[in-house]
C-alpha cells in the first residue's frame, strides 16, 4: 500500500518553498522505488514550521517541519514513511502544542483535507449544514443563524443573522449574495487559507445563505492578489456543479443557486461593502451613502446580503451543529470562534482559531512565543491597517469586541502584527496616514484631503517644526475624519495615528505616557 | 498610439466574450490585461462602444484601480509588499535594496525590460513577512539576499 504524504499548495507555504518540497519527494520516492500518494493539502497554520510535511502513518499523521529539498533525502533515510525520528520531527500533527488548544469550528478542515476534493470535503462533515437546510424555511434558517450569535468577521461584527432577515424580508425578484473576499488588511490572511484550504466550505456557506434570503446568484469578490485562492475556488465551484450542489436543481431539490468569482484589481477601499458592490458593477470603487443599505439596495439595486469569507464559512456548521452549539464558545456578546492571523515581528506566527476571551499576552507569547526579533514587544496593532495600536500595558484585554472597543481598539478581522522596541511609531502614524491617502476612494473630503494633510502634519511632527502646535492639529484632524468620514477608511485611520500619540508620545516627541494599567 | 492587429483581435475577443456579462467592464480588463499585460489606451473606445459607456468613464475605472496599466510592464512584475507586518520585519531594507539593485524606483522598469516594481498593499502572506510576489508567484521570508538569488533564478527562466 502506498503511503500518504502532504505537502501543502497553500500560498504560503509555497512561498517558502513547498513546491521544490514536493517535487523532490516525489523524485526521491521514485529512485528509491517507494510507492506514495502525495497530497497537496492546505496549510495547518503552523506558519513557521512550513514547509510542514505530514506522513499518514498507523499511528496517526506525524508532521516534520520546516523542510527544505536537502533534507528529503535524509527523511527517507530516516524512515519519516514510518514516522520515524528526525531533526525536523515534530510528533503527531493534531498533538503539536500549537494546533491541540485551538478550537477549529470554522477551520475545522483546513490543512486536513484535499482542498479540492469534494469526496474529501463530504468525507470530513461537509455538506451537512446544507442536507439540513434544504429540508428548512427560510425564516428558520435565518433563526439558527441569528441564535448563534455568529457576527460579521469583516470587522464591523454586525449580526449576521438580523443582516439575513433584512434581506429574507425584502420583496424582490431577484436578490444576491455576495461574500467579500478582498482581504485586504496588513496581518490577515484567514480568508485566504479558507479560500486556499478549503474552498468547498464557503461555497456551502453561501449557498445557504442564498436558500436562506431567496437568493439564486452568488459572487465571491476576491481581491486580484490571490490567485492560488482564485485558482482553488473555481476549481471548486466547477466540481460543486457537477455534483449537483450549484446551479439549477441542488441536490435535487428543485432549488437554484449559482455560482461566480469575480476579480478585484488592487483597491484596498473594495472591502468596504458598498464601494465592492460598485466595484462589482464595473465602476470605480466608490462608496456609497448609506442609507439605503445594501440589504435594502445592494448590487444592481436588489436586496443583498454582503458577508465576509469567515461570517460565511462559518455557516455550514451552525446549520450542522445548531446555532446553540455555536453560540456555547464565546464571551458576553462576542459568541463563536475567531480565527486569529499572529503576523509581523513574531517566533511563531500563524493561525490561531479560538472561543473569543482569550487574551492577547496568551496569544503573542503562549502561542507566538514572543518576537522573532528576540527583542521585547512593544506594540501590536489588531485589526488591520485602521486598528489601533495596542501597547504592553493592555495585553490582558480579552478577545472581544466590547473589551476592545472599551479600550478605543477593534478587533476587526482578527489580525494581530507584532512589532518589536525597534518601532518608530511616529513613522507608524505617518504611514497610517499615507496609505489612506493612496486608498482612498475620494468621494469624501475628511479622506481625502485629511489624510494628506495628515502626512504633512506627520512630517512636521517628525521633522520637529511647532511641535506641540502640530500634534494639537493632528488630534484636531483626528476628530474631524473620525466624525466626518463617509465610511471606515477615512473614519478609523486615527485609530492607528491617535492611540500611536496616546500610547506613545514619546516618539512624537512629546513627554512619555504616564503608566497606566 | 498605434497598436499592432493581433492586439486588437485580443481586445475584440475579451469584449466579445465577456461583455453580456452583468458588470462585465472589470472581467473586461482582466482579460484584455491577462492577454497582453497592460490595457492599451486604444482598447478604451472598443470598450466604451460595446458596454455603451463613455471613454471618459472607461478610463476612470482603469485609472481607479492600482492593479489596472496602460503602459507595457517589464518582462517580469514584482510587487512589493509595503504593508504593516512587513515594515515590522524590516521591509523598508529590503525596498531599499531592490531599488538600489534594480535601478529603479516603484512604477518604473528596469533598463535591460526585465523588471517592473511596484508596491502592493499585503500579499497575505503576513506570517513570512516580508513578502513579495513575481508574476503572481509569492515569496516569504525575504532578506536582501534571498532577494537577489530569487530574481535571479527568475531572470534564467526568461
Amino acid at each position: 500500500m502506498s503511503t500518504k504524504i502532504y505537502v501543502p499548495s497553500d500560498s504560503g507555504a509555497l512561498s517558502l518553498g513547498a513546491e521544490k518540497v514536493a517535487q523532490a519527494i516525489l523524485r526521491e520516492a521514485a529512485a528509491r522505488n517507494i510507492d506514495i500518494h502525495l497530497v497537496r493539502n492546505g496549510s495547518r497554520g503552523l506558519y513557521w514550521l512550513e514547509p510542514l510535511v505530514e506522513v499518514e502513518t498507523a499511528n496517526g499523521r506525524v508532521a516534520y517541519g520546516p523542510v527544505r529539498t536537502g533534507d528529503v533525502a535524509g527523511l527517507f533515510d530516516a524512515g519519516f514513511l514510518g514516522g520515524q525520528q528526525h531533526g525536523l520531527w515534530q510528533g503527531r500533527t493534531g498533538e503539536i502544542a500549537y494546533l491541540e488548544k485551538q478550537e477549529r469550528l470554522t477551520n475545522a478542515r483546513v490543512g486536513i483535507t484535499d482542498p479540492l476534493s469534494l469526496d474529501d470535503y463530504l468525507a470530513h462533515e461537509g455538506y451537512k449544514g446544507l442536507k439540513n437546510v434544504l429540508a428548512m424555511a427560510p425564516a428558520d434558517i435565518v433563526k439558527e443563524v441569528t441564535d448563534s450569535g455568529l457576527r460579521g468577521r469583516g470587522g464591523a461584527a454586525f449580526p449576521t443573522g438580523i443582516k439575513w432577515n433584512t434581506v429574507l424580508n425584502a420583496p424582490a425578484e431577484r436578490k444576491y449574495v455576495v461574500c467579500n473576499a478582498d482581504e485586504g488588511d496588513s496581518g490577515t490572511f484567514s480568508d485566504r487559507m479558507i479560500m486556499e484550504g478549503d474552498p468547498f466550505v464557503l461555497i456551502e456557506g453561501m449557498t445557504i445563505a442564498g436558500l436562506a434570503v431567496g437568493a439564486t446568484q452568488g459572487y465571491i469578490y476576491l481581491r486580484v492578489e490571490y490567485p492560488h485562492a482564485h485558482k482553488n475556488l473555481n476549481a471548486a465551484i466547477a466540481a460543486a456543479y457537477q455534483a449537483g450542489y450549484l446551479g439549477g436543481n441542488i441536490c435535487a431539490s428543485g432549488k437554484a443557486f449559482d455560482l461566480e468569482v469575480r476579480l478585484g484589481a488592487g483597491a484596498y477601499v473594495c472591502g468596504e461593502e458598498t464601494a465592492l458592490l460598485e466595484s462589482l458593477e464595473g465602476k470605480r470603487g466608490m462608496v456609497r451613502f448609506k442609507p439605503p443599505l445594501p440589504a435594502i439596495q445592494g448590487l444592481f439595486g436588489q436586496p443583498t446580503v454582503i458577508n465576509n469569507v469567515i461570517s460565511l464559512a462559518s455557516v455550514p456548521i451552525i446549520l450542522d451543529r445548531g446555532g446553540a452549539y455555536y453560540r456555547d464558545f464565546g464571551m458576553g456578546r462576542s459568541r463563536g470562534t475567531l480565527p486569529i492571523q499572529l503576523a509581523g515581528n513574531i517566533k511563531r506566527p500563524g493561525l490561531v482559531e479560538k472561543a473569543f476571551g482569550i487574551t492577547l499576552r496568551e496569544l503573542l507569547y503562549d502561542y507566538g512565543g514572543g518576537s522573532a526579533s528576540g527583542r521585547p514587544i512593544r506594540a501590536v496593532q489588531v485589526g488591520g491597517p485602521l486598528g489601533a495600536f495596542v501597547p504592553e500595558s493592555q495585553f490582558d484585554t480579552p478577545l472581544d469586541y466590547e473589551a476592545f472597543a472599551a479600550n478605543w481598539a477593534v478587533l476587526g478581522h482578527g489580525g494581530v502584527v507584532v512589532f518589536d522596541d525597534t518601532v518608530d511609531m511616529a513613522r507608524m502614524a505617518r504611514y497610517a496616514m499615507e496609505f489612506c491617502a493612496i486608498e482612498s476612494c475620494g468621494k469624501c473630503t475628511p479622506c481625502r484631503i485629511g489624510s494628506t494633510r495628515g502626512v504633512e502634519v506627520m512630517d512636521k511632527i517628525i521633522h520637529d517644526e511647532n511641535r506641540a502646535q502640530n500634534i494639537r492639529l493632528l488630534r484636531d484632524l483626528g476628530d474631524t475624519m473620525l466624525a466626518g468620514s463617509l465610511c471606515a477608511l477615512g473614519g478609523m485611520t486615527p485609530y492607528p495615528v491617535l492611540s500611536a500619540l496616546n500610547h506613545f508620545p514619546e516618539d512624537f516627541g512629546a513627554p512619555k505616557a504616564p503608566e497606566t494599567a | 498610439m498605434n497598436q499592432p492587429d493581433w492586439n486588437r483581435d485580443a481586445v475584440a475577443a475579451a469584449i466579445e466574450g465577456l461583455q453580456d456579462k452583468p458588470g462585465a467592464l472589470l472581467p473586461i480588463l482582466h482579460a484584455i490585461q491577462d492577454a497582453l499585460g497592460h490595457i492599451p489606451p486604444d482598447s478604451v473606445p472598443l470598450i466604451a462602444k460595446a458596454l455603451n459607456l463613455s471613454r471618459a468613464e472607461v478610463h476612470g475605472v482603469i485609472s481607479f484601480y492600482h492593479y489596472f496599466r496602460e503602459t507595457p510592464p517589464g518582462r517580469h512584475t514584482i510587487h512589493l509588499c509595503r504593508a504593516e507586518s512587513c515594515q515590522s520585519m524590516n521591509s523598508a531594507g529590503l525596498e531599499a535594496h531592490a531599488k538600489a539593485s534594480l535601478g529603479i524606483d516603484f512604477h518604473q522598469t528596469s533598463a535591460d525590460g526585465a523588471f517592473s516594481l511596484e508596491p502592493v498593499y499585503c500579499l497575505g502572506n503576513c506570517a513570512c513577512s516580508p513578502a513579495l510576489a513575481i508574476d503572481g508567484e509569492v515569496y516569504g521570508r525575504v532578506s536582501p539576499e534571498r532577494f537577489d538569488e530569487i530574481v535571479g533564478e527568475v531572470r534564467a527562466q526568461a
